[in-house]
């Protein structure tokens, strides 16, 4: 019997009817249609589905739909202001920190839930914030110089006054 | 993964009562309680459980706290995430070993979601927690429709995931003693992976007496090597009221290592988990030890 969540996804509010057994990636991905947020291991083991759950980095593959009921998710689509990419993503760019891609919007989602808690984060407190993603591609050091990066970044933002 | 889960009907129940009234109505059927869901999901996903109804208890901010403190002992709601747990100030002297035992539980991903609750009610041999419920002494209250009841953490896991939890009983607190002084406590575990599940774990507690090298007493316990998490009481009473020197923890360790019932897996020998474990808990007994002295 299909139950009703109620979710506010990148600002937008929604209202859907699921399948009890629907896991939080499959309703972005699938009803949703924000295909940014990768579906990979599907077990928990490589962190590629990470979205903020409340401002704080869960996987969604392994949290059920309904557990989402009443709270706010930010994905990857919700990252830049519109043609304006986020201090993040342009890190990533610059810093070469991926190849393939599949796993860089879990990452940066990861980093975003980071920096957001902590906004200067020394290299090993990345490293710790960091070691659920799996990237097999281009290694991990990049990802951690374009975190480094992105939070010097955003700091100077934050000096301009600028938006987060 | 393919998700082969099955259907099942979904209860988000506001209050303890009422989920413990949807247990009382369901717990005999084929019923499962989820909390963070962190290991949970992964067994529904795989077809290895099959509910009918599950409870999502995860909304009960009623069972979502941490208070005490070092003379009063701790006090930690079952919904408290690990992430809380690890950031959580109360997390001092004696009980640093829980901040340091939950750093390690697989990613911040999982440990912003998965509630302590969880994962000690999933009664995982594995599991991080358990082990250091175990040196800490602790005690997990029990609430049923019948009223409330409290169990000793060491009488709780009677197997792989078995536990003392009845059908129409929920995990609801997990109460932690006030440490006597000089006492000092470490967890490590060994892994492949930082965070990944531990192929073997040690924890252990250390009471110094007033001269700081007599242990007056001691509890040591492992992880990953037994079919639940399990004290290694030999080598606890060969460190009872012993002044404690490096051989006589050398000798503990390979007293708990005899203790130890591993069992061999795809990876790794039943032989290597138990020398493994036995160097685990002289390490951590050590450290146990220096940490007392300066407690």
């Amino acid at each position: 019997m299909k139950k009703e969540l109620k979710f506010v996804v990148n600002g937008q509010t929604y209202d859907l009817w699921i399948e009890p057994k629907t896991v939080l990636v499959q309703v972005l991905r699938d009803e949703l249609g924000l295909k940014g947020t990768k579906r990979s291991c599907d077990s928990g083991s490589c962190c590629a589905c990470t979205v903020l759950l409340n401002g704080k980095a869960v996987k969604s593959c392994s949290i059920l739909a309904l557990q989402a009921n009443g709270k706010e998710i930010l994905t990857v689509e919700g990252l830049a202001n519109g043609t304006q990419l986020h201090p993040i993503q342009e890190a990533f760019l610059d810093n070469w920190a991926f190849q393939c891609g599949f796993c860089t919007s879990g990452q940066m989602m990861a980093a975003k839930g980071l920096l957001d808690e902590n906004p200067d984060p020394a290299r090993e407190e990345i490293q710790l914030a960091m070691d659920g993603h799996l990237c097999r591609c281009t290694g991990y050091n990049m990802i951690n110089e374009a975190i480094q990066d992105a939070a010097k970044r955003l700091q100077t933002q934050e000096e301009q006054g600028g938006a987060k | 993964m393919k998700n082969i889960m099955n259907n099942f009907e979904y209860f988000a129940p506001g209050s303890l009562e009422e989920a413990l009234k949807l247990l009382s109505q369901y717990g005999e059927d084929e019923c499962k309680i989820i909390a963070g869901g962190q290991s949970l999901i992964i067994l529904l996903k795989q077809g290895l459980i099959t509910p009918q109804y599950v409870i999502d208890i995860k909304g009960l901010s009623e069972l979502d706290s941490i208070s005490g403190n070092e003379k009063e002992g701790l006090k930690i709601g079952a919904l408290t995430t690990h992430r809380a747990i690890e950031k959580s100030p109360l997390m001092q002297n004696a009980f640093c070993i829980l901040a340091e035992m939950e750093q390690n539980v697989s990613s911040v991903e999982t440990r912003n979601w998965g509630t302590i609750g969880g994962n000690i009610a999933h009664g995982d041999p594995s599991g991080d927690p358990a082990p250091v419920m175990l040196v800490l002494n602790a005690k997990y209250k029990l609430a049923g429709a019948k009223g409330e009841r409290l169990v000793e953490a060491e009488d709780f896991t009677s197997g792989y995931f078995e536990t003392d939890i009845g059908h129409d009983e929920l995990l609801t607190e997990i109460q932690i003693p006030a440490p006597p002084p000089r006492t000092g406590a470490k967890f490590t575990k060994f892994s492949q992976l930082q965070g990944d599940y531990a192929i073997a774990s040690a924890a252990v507690s250390m009471t110094l007496d007033a001269d700081k090298k007599t242990c007056a007493d001691i509890r040591i316990a492992m992880g990953s090597v037994a079919p639940a998490p399990m004290r290694a009481k030999k080598a606890e009473y060969l460190l009872r009221g012993k002044v404690i020197t490096d051989d006589l923890l050398v000798e503990a360790g390979r007293m708990a290592s005899e203790e130890a019932s591993p069992t061999s897996d795809a990876e790794i020998s039943e032989q290597y988990k138990r020398e493994l474990v036995g160097t685990l808990v002289t390490r951590v007994g050590k450290e146990a030890f220096e940490r007392a002295a300066m407690a």
